[in-house]
């Protein structure tokens, strides 16, 4: 075939689509089904009315939804030809950092005594479960946009999309969790993250090559 | 004609075209690949592949932009964006052809050399069309080959517009997976 000829049929094919619209509809997809998994599965802790009034449960927000926010916005960068870290990728220091600030507070505010209880926490294993559980739909949704996307690194976008996944079922499953202590979330939700992150690179090196 | 006012060209054009524009689409396309002819000749050269072969690696690297068209920001210049894709497929062929591990170092992004050798036929894709499903291939056929639009090929296959539109979309997107997997089995 010649190439004036397959120019022809590229033209003929022209419909316009965006990659930002796509990844957004992928977002949206993503927190609906995490969304249903926590209403149906998991649902608010018992004493909800009263925890929105703690500071420290509230602060558990700031962190995983600066991370879902920080990550998806950098997988609109690195899910682009020639996107990488380089651009957006320090964004990614903005829920990292809260939380060390947090748990420094926390340190300082409370008795030594208290450290390990609050760090050890009741629900350990149900954070390290359910935020990958409620990842799995966001990372799919994510990984989805990202095949019509052309990453130029695979494996970062799939760990990038990854990120973002954590952030939105860290963001559900706060919502559950009756520890609130910066110094629970800075050493179990970071757990969590990885593993759903980890999830992100192995399958993104796979399926997003184009 | 310098790089930057060719490339507002592009830009312009491709703007155009993602509003829906089909005649500034194949401006932009017509454009850029004597670029892309150029950058695969060289490459072929440096690399020793056949220079032969260079259409080849045009032809794949032109449905990769058409297939990721999306993914250019219209806010960013589109040289570097042609250049990434480009960049992408290139690593892929040349790996495929020569089994070597090609240093990405040495794929320069530049698009500026000129070769205004008028345009050759390239074979893989005329292998790959073998492997389309018959009605994928008849209608890529006809558009391509017998220069029939849309609509000439529906009345001919008596299909609607839409079902015409849609099997072009999937052939296209089956040519860039045989393109790839063709990859991988080497």
């Amino acid at each position: 075939m010649k190439t004036d000829d397959l120019i022809e049929l590229l033209v003929k094919d022209l419909a316009p689509w965006r990659f930002r619209s796509i990844l957004a509809g992928a977002v949206a997809g993503g927190i609906i089904i995490a969304a249903i998994l926590f209403f149906v599965g998991i649902g608010f802790r018992p004493d909800i009315s009263e925890a929105v009034k703690s500071n420290r449960f509230l602060f558990k927000f700031a962190v995983t939804v600066s991370l879902a926010i920080t990550a998806i916005w950098v997988t609109l960068s690195v899910g682009r030809p020639g996107g990488s870290l380089a651009h957006r990728g320090l964004a990614l220091a903005i829920a990292p950092a809260l939380l060390v600030c947090a748990a420094m507070v926390e340190l300082l505010v409370l008795p030594e005594s208290q450290w390990t209880p609050r760090l050890v926490g009741h629900n350990a294993r149900f954070c390290l479960t359910l935020i990958p559980l409620l990842s799995i739909g966001p990372l799919a949704c994510l990984l989805a946009a990202l095949r019509e996307g052309a990453p130029s690194s695979p494996g970062l976008a799939g760990a990038v999309a990854g990120l973002g996944a954590s952030g939105i079922a860290a963001t559900f499953y706060a919502a559950n969790c009756t520890d609130d202590s910066a110094l629970f979330v800075i050493t179990w939700y970071p757990i969590a993250t990885l593993i759903v992150t980890t999830a992100g690179y192995l399958i993104g090196r796979k399926l997003l090559r184009w | 004609m310098t790089t930057s006012s060719r490339e507002n060209d592009w830009a312009v054009w491709m703007r155009a075209a993602m509003a829906g524009d089909a005649g500034a689409y194949r401006q932009f396309l017509v454009s850029a690949t004597p670029h892309l002819r150029a950058l695969a000749r060289s490459r072929c050269r440096g690399f020793g592949v056949p220079v032969g072969e260079a259409e080849d690696i045009v032809q794949e690297v032109l449905l990769a932009i058409h297939l990721k068209r999306g993914t250019w920001d219209q806010t960013r210049p589109i040289g570097p964006w042609v250049a990434a894709i480009a960049r992408n497929k290139l690593i892929d062929v040349l790996r495929r052809r020569r089994h070597i591990t090609v240093p990405i170092e040495d794929l320069v992004d530049s698009l500026q050399a000129e070769d205004l050798t008028p345009e050759l036929s390239a074979r893989d894709i005329d292998t790959l069309l073998g492997h389309l499903k018959p009605q994928q291939r008849e209608i890529v056929r006809s558009i391509s080959l017998n220069g029939s639009s849309i609509r000439e090929t529906a009345d001919r296959l008596q299909m609607t517009e839409g079902a015409v539109r849609v099997t072009l979309h999937r052939a296209l997107k089956t040519l860039a997976v045989f393109y790839r997997s063709s990859a991988r089995e080497d």
